[in-house]
């Protein structure tokens, strides 16, 4: 579809909503229906001059959709027959039937119950669009996030001892929560540190302990939420670049991990490149993934791993 | 009835014809033409033909005896009628009896229309907060557009009602089409790359439905290469996924549970197996989170971990380098003590290799 055309579609729709919004709504002040539909006040005004010259065949006084205003307030008298809103398409069903599945199973939601019902009734309207064939199952463990998301309401601060991977090191701090997320299937709380002084994202599975303190959550004002469209991590380039080449039971690392690069050299050895926050915790990866990866780069990682390596076999001995 | 002249125009078509608003003012018109067809639409029950059509719904006026002028006419209402069932509206197409020699159009109004949906305050913010979730250009236009149906309904949403934890939910660009040939029951094929495979696959699959499992997105469905049910995760999915055949071309089983198709694949796992690790003072936190039990020793804590796979156990711990040393049982030392070994073996030779080397060279006095 070519753009003007798209853009007579996005009105005709919003017209279409538009009689019912207003007949639903007797007397609503027209400044507020704009801010509520999202639109400016003069389009609103437009859109209602061209619905006023609309209506049954015959077009006369009697036929046309009417309306009457009351100062900046106005009240939908005639609807010509466009008084309901139109169903659903099969996208905007799946859209909402989908997202509302995925509400009903975050682990430690508050008001569950509004949710199922919600579902329910949608799916039962929507009718055989409701067997959206998509089916959701969300891991997470209900009662610990329920516990986190209760001090996040009830804006009390938290002491966790919380396990930092980067670091392998697991340690206590107090935090004032932000928010509790859900991100590809983990859970995490956002909220400023104390001791870093500043954000962080806190994965639910790693925190080992939980306190809420009896003292309000006061994050300081420069602390914002994260945007987190693209993920959780978004390694940027100042963190140091490492460089393996990955033998073919390893390759599953450029689905896990964010890569810079991957280059499949031979089937043999992919060279990838992505970035770490540190190398001790790649040191520690590149051990884990065993002999089918050797570091290219940075030298430093390669005797790491090796100093490593042979410390760790000497203690066998 | 209060209608001040300053708020709204007397009812007559006219609009201005300034070059700038010449293209909002072809829009406006074909926008008022196309209300105006719906409303004429709904309110027949007899079908009307293309003919009738012209001769009642303003913007439609030809001569119908010119065939240029007959062409134009006909493309236009092509286009109006591509662009109702666009947005959705359901045209029907039909004869009123025996009689008629041409096929018309009408909309039912019971197909129209939204049914009703009485949903509560806390269920309707529960559907707005839902609405926001997508992160996904299209399904959060699709979303949206949904919201914006049930609020012309009468339902209020409160547009800063929370439920304590967002879930961003994203997926991944096979979910359209996937979803669609699963609903419409059309056979597809795509390419699939495994990444342990060395080369993508083709792949016909015909698709029961999409799951969403610890965070990533399959596809479910019959495929039709190897007879059987199978399951692919949409990010391996390369390239398009093109439809095949036609519609309605095969029945999903009976009372089919998804997610059963993909927890048979990554179920959880049974811990039988009992290992003791010796961990030095104050390191390796990420193996003693994980210990049943910790007993402190002279040489360092001895770590009671329970396991499931001794190969995979050997290598979590061999991560975790000097800081451990399994010392039972045997099967789990030996296979530890082998990868270490190779570890060593494969990073012997200092780095003398390709960028890393070459750059050094360039850059030596």
């Amino acid at each position: 579809m070519t753009a003007p055309s798209k853009a007579a579609a996005d009105r005709l729709g919003r017209l279409l909503n538009l009689v019912p919004y207003l007949l639903a709504r007797p007397g609503i002040r027209i400044a507020e229906a704009a801010a509520d539909l999202d639109v400016t006040e003069r389009q609103l005004r437009e859109d209602l001059e061209l619905l006023w010259v609309c209506g049954l065949p015959g077009y006369g006084p009697g036929d046309l959709i009417d309306m009457a205003f009351d100062g900046d307030r106005v009240t939908i008298t005639y609807d010509a027959g466009i008084g309901r809103p139109l169903r659903l398409t099969p996208d905007e069903a799946l859209a909402l039937v989908v997202a509302l599945r995925m509400l009903a199973e975050t682990p430690g939601l508050a008001n569950r119950d509004a949710v199922e019902r919600a579902l329910a009734k949608l799916e039962s309207a929507t009718g055989e669009l409701a067997g959206a064939p998509v089916a959701v199952r969300l891991p997470g463990d209900a009662d610990r996030l329920g516990t986190i998301r209760g001090a996040v309401e009830r804006r009390h601060a938290l002491r966790l001892k919380y396990y930092t991977a980067t670091r392998d090191s697991t340690s206590e701090r107090v935090v004032d929560p932000m928010r509790v997320l859900v991100v590809g299937g983990r859970a995490y709380l956002e909220a400023w540190c104390r001791m870093a002084q500043g954000v962080r994202r806190f994965r639910v599975d790693r925190i080992d302990g939980l306190v809420e303190l009896d003292e309000p959550a006061a994050p300081p004002p420069q602390a914002r939420l994260t945007d987190v469209t693209d993920g959780i991590f978004r390694p940027t380039t100042d963190l140091p670049l490492v460089t393996l080449r990955v033998g073919r039971s390893a390759r599953w690392i450029t689905e896990y991990y964010p890569c810079e690069s991957v280059q499949e050299t031979s089937p043999d050895a992919w060279l990838v490149s992505l970035r770490v926050t540190d190398l001790t915790w790649a040191c520690r990866l590149v051990l884990g993934l065993g002999p089918d990866v050797a570091v290219v780069a940075p030298a430093e990682l390669a005797e790491q791993v090796r100093d490593n390596a042979r410390a760790a076999l000497e203690a066998y001995r | 009835m209060f209608q001040p002249q300053s708020v709204i125009p007397p009812r007559v078509r006219t609009h201005k014809r300034t070059d700038a608003a010449r293209f909002e003012s072809v829009s406006r018109t074909r926008t008022e033409r196309l209300v105006n067809l719906v409303i004429c639409l709904l309110s027949t029950r007899r079908f009307l033909t293309a003919a009738q059509i012209a001769a009642t719904v303003p913007g439609y006026e030809h001569d119908a005896n010119d065939p240029r002028e007959h062409e134009a006419f006909q493309r236009k209402f092509e286009r109006d009628k591509a662009e109702l069932r666009e947005i959705g509206v359901p045209l029907e197409t039909g004869t009123s009896s025996v009689l008629d020699t041409e096929a018309g159009y009408r909309i039912a109004a019971r197909e129209y229309a939204l049914p009703d949906i009485p949903l509560e305050p806390d269920e309707a913010a529960a559907v707005g907060i839902a609405a926001r979730l997508w992160r996904h250009v299209g399904l959060a236009a699709a979303a949206s557009s949904g919201l914006a149906k049930l609020r012309a309904a009468g339902i209020d949403v409160d547009p800063d009602a929370t439920l304590g934890v967002e879930p961003v939910v994203t997926v991944d660009a096979a979910f359209e089409p996937l979803t669609q040939a699963a609903r419409e029951r059309q056979e597809v094929t795509f390419t699939y790359r495994i990444p342990e495979e060395d080369a993508a696959r083709i792949r016909h699959l015909r698709p029961w439905g999409v799951v969403c499992w610890r965070g990533r997105w399959y596809v479910v469905g019959h495929d039709v290469d190897r007879d059987a049910p199978r399951c692919f995760r949409l990010s391996r999915i390369v390239g398009a996924v093109q439809p095949v055949g036609w519609p309605g071309a095969f029945t999903p089983p009976e009372q089919l549970d998804l997610i059963s198709y993909v927890a048979r694949w990554s179920g959880p796992v049974e811990r039988t197996g009992t290992a003791t690790v010796l961990a030095r003072p104050g390191r390796a936190a990420g193996v003693r989170r994980w210990a049943e039990q910790v007993v402190p020793s002279p040489e360092g804590d001895r770590l009671i971990l329970r396991y499931a796979d001794p190969e995979g156990l050997a290598r979590w711990l061999v991560g975790y380098g000097a800081d451990v040393v399994v010392l039972d049982p045997p099967e789990v030392r030996h296979a530890a003590m082998t990868r270490l070994a190779e570890i060593a073996e494969r990073h012997a030779a200092p780095l003398p290799v390709e960028a890393e080397a070459r750059r050094r060279v360039r850059t030596a006095p």
